[in-house]
């Protein structure tokens, strides 16, 4: 129609995306035909990240979308593109006849399923085999037994693998599931069979906790997967998570790759993982890689699959589950093998033959990082929606390009929405060594500018550069152990506070300068007004309350002399005025700080991730501050606010019920995750305002309390 | 205590100045005192046992008790309010040292009620002219330390004579207005009238204004509040509860968010008088200096030529979805700087200041997150009178109508003799579309109608109504059958919007236009 043939040229996103500059997508060159067309059934990074693997081997792509992502990035980078539904996953991505429909639809002859969705659904891949398709996979029998993961334990039982005690079936009520606690005894791990993720997880460490533990994760997986099975098993405590990646042909060749290490986790969920492992020395590696192929050969398993462990202190590893698609976190074992797992994925789909040398492809190849980026509050940990205003991913630095690689389906402009995961981007970085690639990972975080939702650059970046990790003493517990109180933002040590504060001189510096500048309609007065080279100013931290008064001079060739206290402090910045970084040079050591908004007085700025409101004021503004009255806040006690955008699912509560402290009030889902909203205090209900099944906006007044009798004074 | 130490300086002689202006620097009025005494203290203290020298210190002594207004206790009372003077707030309007007083030594001429015998230096209100950020603006400050800011013959001549200076050399006038009401007030409101559309007038109310006052900011051109200590009302809440017996409080009938809120007065509102006035001095910089002077235009780094891809999916596909125009604005704007004005009032409209290739532009669009972005009356006041203020171009879309007060923004278009550029981005519907020259976004839409309403009536008898519908959409629900018709100038890609703006505008730079003359042209009001 005319509106596509107007934009359709246009919406083509540069070449410079499809750069097939990194070496994990140039590598193997040597392959023979396998498919004409493919359809990816799947959205956001991951299809976009098969999309480019399909274009480099010549095979023609089809993308499949639902109506809240017929703009998106997937989309555009395909040759087709075919709409299978409206924006909820139970009735796009999720709809096994839509899927195939799409694939008769476009010709397409065999079908990737990305992870997550359909990607570990048996019952997909043998309504594929029906229609007489390729399914880029493992096949239906053996997805089906290692998949599930009630009969995964059962057959690494049998086959002599190191597993996790628990109870070998599925637990039907909660009654049930708190009797097998109590005989595996506490900590126990309650999670859905179809889990993964992190979602339809959770551990209880009491019968209290496993009965809502068991609720819960019953309702997500029913919501996330369509199957609401449940198991219990044995928790390990402070355990390192670490998997094996598994390659494997239609002709019997398996083999293992190097592990990776996705311990940095919260409630299950992996935040940063590494490749390979600080922890596994070489012949652990080879004890897991065997066992992993085993069990793999053993159920007749090709394609790419993960054998999940958890390894302890003295390095036992019990197997975990096994994972039978790509990983997310794929890209860190494809930048030390220097493999292309995708494109090795579809030519064993094609029958192709796989030859390594077991000995050569398990040695790892320098070491890499994965941040998730999400739009997440880091604080809070609640997602976060909107349209992302501005974006700029971090580039790569050395020559080759295979320094820094972001796989993300996103782009300027792209919209978080409540209905898919809140995932932005997995920012990867690759070094020689350790230290390096994690260097670069500090790097990269910093020159990040991601704007327009709240995301976890603050707590990746604080991970990342924590002394703990740095020294790989690791494990699940890291996060829960180094931020018992939850993560409350980057801490400045002094060093890090001085180059804070004189950047933020230099900003104000800098902007005032352009404040006087006027190319027409500044007046005759202009001239009489002496250029300023000088400033003092009092800046503070909104926060912390920290302040320092900073003098600034202006020097020629863009330095500056900053003096805070008896410290004189050398500086470099050519910050061009409406560019997100700030970037200088002070004391010699090289600072990044991104600019987000100017505030009434002072400017947000990004530092170690965390975003700082900073306040400047001159000496008047100052002097006069304290004058100034503190706004009085809301009523925190007697309200329930909705912690963000989502749907109730249900209101437990009416107008005039009596609840204790801590009682359900309602349940709002949001990113797929259910959340339980507690009373904050005992109370009388005077208003709910929302009922089930209403979307409500973050913030939204959802149920409000009648105002604490204020007791009387005799 | 500044108070005690800057009189007992006076009555010590010799009388060394500098000494007065150096210990003021840190007192309660910082370094204000040093500018205003500069210039005669040096003098002063060269010889000051001549008769000049003592003349000179009579002088100054006046000046040091009009530094203080009304005095010391008086300050003490104003900051307990979260307040602060008339000078410190003149002080954090202008640029450092560019302050130049007028009348600082007026006292009010009233013999009656005792009034002869109290007198305050100044009268109430320091007025003059200073820069911000090197342009020039007059200035009028109340003090609410002087008989509670109330206006008297000589304070409001005081002000007349800012004003009257402000018109001749074409410059704004910023009021910073803190006054309990009158004691006596002709003059000023019909003075303010008059000069609106020759130089912005721009009111920031930092403290009670009741009554009569009202009217005054009310007829400047803008009109900003402070949060918690500025109220603007007609009667207050004593004289309510006699009449109506209505308990409300100063803050729920007259505060700034019943003003920014509710009844549309007041045009933005602060948390607190040092915002106020640094986010005034940021305004400040958008306006022209007078009708006469040159758009102001400052040197930007984003580049006139910027091409933005996310345009084009900004605006949903599916046409029943909102999205927010303050998106679309910041996005085509330089640096993404957009400074909305009553941001809280009738939000299915949105205005503010912006920049363009470092020109000040005016922009006025409909938001389609509220209310779809219909012209309801609030909106088109609210549209009507910032485009009277204003000039320049439109992002335009989504127009509904209602006759009379969609007319007065009609009427407002057609008077306003700047540049305008409109951009459509999805439907223009109904009456209001073709005021102005436009630009489609090929997501635009312009016919009478919605295809449902206009099917409804042009085949009122036929049964299958979605046929017919699908049909209306096909032929006017995209921007060709209007363009084929001329009635618009160009389809142009979202992408592209910054530089064609920015292009148009140098086009349209010299661009002239008189309205025919009219007696007086008759407002729909």
């Amino acid at each position: 129609m005319f509106l596509r043939r107007l934009s359709t040229p246009v919406l083509r996103p540069a070449s410079s995306t499809l750069s097939l500059r990194a070496r994990w997508l140039a590598t193997t060159t040597a392959f023979g035909k396998t498919f004409d067309k493919i359809l990816i059934a799947n959205r956001g990074e991951i299809a976009v990240r098969v999309i480019k693997t399909a274009k480099k081997m010549g095979i023609k792509t089809v993308a499949v979308y639902s109506d809240a992502d017929a703009n998106s990035l997937h989309v555009r980078l395909a040759d087709e593109a075919i709409n299978i539904g409206p924006a909820p996953t139970s009735q796009s991505y999720l709809v096994v006849d839509n899927i195939i429909k799409a694939v008769k639809q476009s010709g397409a002859q065999a079908v990737h399923p990305g992870y997550g969705f359909l990607s570990e659904n048996s019952h997909f891949v043998s309504a594929l085999d029906e229609a007489g398709v390729t399914f880029i996979g493992p096949n239906s029998k053996s997805m089906f037994m290692m998949g599930d993961k009630i009969e995964s334990k059962k057959i690494a039982k049998a086959a002599g693998v190191h597993t996790i005690p628990g109870y070998d079936g599925e637990i039907e009520d909660v009654e049930t599931a708190i009797k097998v606690a109590n005989d595996i005894g506490y900590p126990v791990m309650v999670k859905a069979s179809a889990g993964g993720g992190g979602k339809g997880m959770r551990i209880a460490y009491s019968d209290e906790e496993c009965r809502e533990a068991f609720k819960l994760s019953k309702a997500e997986a029913k919501s996330s997967f369509g199957d609401d099975r449940m198991l219990v098993e044995k928790f390990i405590e402070d355990p390192r998570h670490i998997e094996i990646q598994l390659i494997g042909d239609q002709h019997g060749n398996t083999y293992y790759l190097p592990e990776r290490e996705c311990s940095i986790q919260r409630r299950n969920q992996k935040v940063i993982e590494e490749a390979p492992s600080v922890h596994i020395d070489e012949a652990t590696r080879k004890a897991m890689g065997e066992q992993a192929v085993a069990l793999a050969k053993n159920v007749g398993y090709f394609s790419a699959g993960t054998c999940e462990f958890l390894v302890d202190a003295k390095r036992n590893f019990y197997f975990l589950e096994m994972n039978t698609r790509l990983q997310v976190e794929h890209p860190i074992t494809e930048y030390i093998t220097n493999v292309d797992l995708v494109e090795l994925m579809i030519r064993v789909a094609a029958n192709q033959k796989l030859e390594f040398d077991q000995k050569e492809i398990a040695k790892p190849k320098g070491w890499a990082f994965e941040s998730r980026v999400y739009a997440e509050d880091p604080e809070k940990y609640l997602p976060s929606i909107g349209r992302l205003t501005k974006y700029i991913e971090p580039k790569a630095v050395t020559a080759d390009g295979h320094d820094v690689r972001c796989d993300s389906g996103i782009v300027e402009g792209s919209e978080i929405s409540i209905y898919y995961d809140p995932m932005i981007c997995k920012l990867c970085t690759y070094g020689e060594t350790r230290e390096i690639a994690r260097h670069r990972m500090e790097s990269a975080l910093d020159r990040y500018v991601i704007k327009g939702v709240t995301h976890n650059v603050p707590l990746l970046r604080d991970v990342i550069s924590h002394p703990r990790f740095a020294s790989g003493k690791i494990s699940t517990k890291f996060l829960a152990q180094e931020y018992p109180k939850g993560f409350k933002g980057a801490k400045l040590d002094d060093q890090k506070k001085t180059q804070l504060f004189t950047m933020a001189a230099i900003v104000h510096a800098r902007r005032d300068l352009a404040k006087r500048d006027w190319i027409a309609g500044g007046g005759s007065l202009v001239e009489f007004a002496p250029a300023k080279t000088e400033w003092e100013l009092h800046i503070s931290l909104t926060k912390t309350g920290e302040k320092e008064t900073v003098f600034v001079t202006a020097e020629k060739d863009a330095s500056w002399t900053v003096k805070i206290g008896d410290k004189t402090i050398n500086t470099k910045s050519n910050w061009v005025l409406n560019s997100p970084l700030v970037e200088g040079v002070v004391e010699g050591e090289n600072v990044v700080v991104q600019f987000l908004d100017a505030l009434p007085v002072g400017y947000r700025l990004q530092y170690l991730g965390t975003k700082f409101d900073v306040t400047v004021q001159s000496p008047t503004q100052h002097e006069l501050s304290k004058y100034m009255k503190e706004k009085p806040k809301l009523d925190l006690t007697s309200i329930i606010l909705a912690p963000m955008p989502g749907t109730v699912v249900n209101v437990n509560v009416k107008e005039g019920d009596v609840v204790a402290q801590g009682s359900e009030l309602a349940t709002l889902e949001a990113m797929k995750m259910q959340n339980m909203l507690r009373a904050p205090r005992a109370g009388k209900i005077k208003k709910v305002l929302v009922k089930a099944g209403q979307s409500v906006a973050g913030e939204e007044i959802l149920i409000e309390f009648e105002k604490e009798a204020v007791a009387k004074k005799a | 205590m500044l108070l005690n130490r800057v009189l007992a300086a006076t009555r010590v002689a010799p009388l060394n100045l500098r000494a007065v202006s150096r210990f003021s620097l840190g007192g309660s009025v910082p370094a204000l005192a040093a500018s205003s005494l500069r210039s005669l203290a040096t003098v002063a203290s060269v010889n000051a046992a001549s008769k000049e020298g003592s003349l000179i210190q009579k002088i100054e002594a006046k000046r040091a008790e009009a530094l203080i207004g009304g005095g010391q206790k008086r300050i003490d009372t104003q900051h307990s309010k979260g307040k602060l003077t008339a000078r410190e707030r003149v002080h954090l309007l202008l640029d450092a040292g560019s302050f130049r007083e007028y009348d600082a030594f007026v006292e009010h001429q009233c013999t009656d009620f005792g009034m002869e015998s109290q007198k305050i230096t100044g009268d109430g209100v320091v007025t003059g002219h200073g820069t911000i950020n090197g342009r020039l603006v007059y200035l009028f400050s109340q003090d609410f330390t002087a008989f509670g800011g109330s206006l008297s013959k000589m304070h409001a001549q005081k002000i007349c004579k800012i004003m009257d200076q402000a018109l001749m050399v074409g410059a704004p006038v910023i009021g910073l207005n803190d006054s309990g009401g009158a004691r006596i007030q002709e003059g000023v409101d019909s003075l303010e009238c008059f000069v609106s559309g020759v130089i912005p007038q721009i009111s920031m109310i930092m403290g009670p204004c009741a009554g009569g006052a009202v009217y005054s900011p009310a007829l400047t051109d803008f009109t900003f509040m402070v949060r918690d200590s500025s109220y603007l009302f007609v009667t207050g809440p004593e004289v309510v509860k006699a009449v109506t017996n209505e308990e409300v409080t100063q803050e729920e009938l007259g505060g700034a968010k019943a003003h920014t809120t509710k009844s549309g007065v007041a045009h933005l509102a602060f948390d607190n008088d040092i915002e106020a006035l640094a986010r005034l001095r940021d305004f400040v910089d958008f306006l022209p200096l007078s009708n006469r002077a040159e758009v102001p235009i400052k040197p930007t780094a984003d580049p006139s030529d910027r091409v933005d891809p996310v345009l084009n999916t900004i605006v949903p596909a599916d046409s029943t979805k909102a999205y927010d125009i303050k998106d679309v604005i910041e996005r085509i704007v330089d640096d993404g700087n957009f400074y909305e004005i009553m941001p809280d009032y009738a939000k299915n409209i949105v205005i503010g200041f912006a920049r363009l290739g470092g020109q000040t532009v005016s922009v006025i669009a409909n938001q389609p997150l509220v209310s779809s972005g219909v012209l309801d009356i609030n909106s088109s006041v609210k549209a009507a009178r910032w485009v009277r203020f204003c000039f320049l171009p439109g992002t335009h879309q989504e127009h509904g109508g209602i006759i009379r007060n969609g007319a007065k923004l009609l009427y407002a278009y057609a008077e306003a003799t700047v540049p305008k550029i409109t951009v459509i981005t999805r439907k223009a519907y109904g009456g209001a579309y073709d005021v102005i020259p436009q630009l489609l976004w090929p997501t635009g839409e312009i016919a009478v109608m919605g295809a449902k309403g206009a099917v409804e009536i042009i085949f009122r008898q036929s049964k299958d109504k979605s046929a017919a519908e699908a049909d209306y959409i096909n032929k006017f629900a995209n921007p060709l059958p209007a363009a084929q018709r001329g009635f618009l100038d160009d389809i142009i890609l979202p992408s592209e919007t910054r530089k064609i703006i920015i292009r148009d505008l140098q086009v349209l730079k010299n661009k002239k236009k008189e309205n025919p003359w009219k007696k007086h042209g008759n407002v729909p009001l």
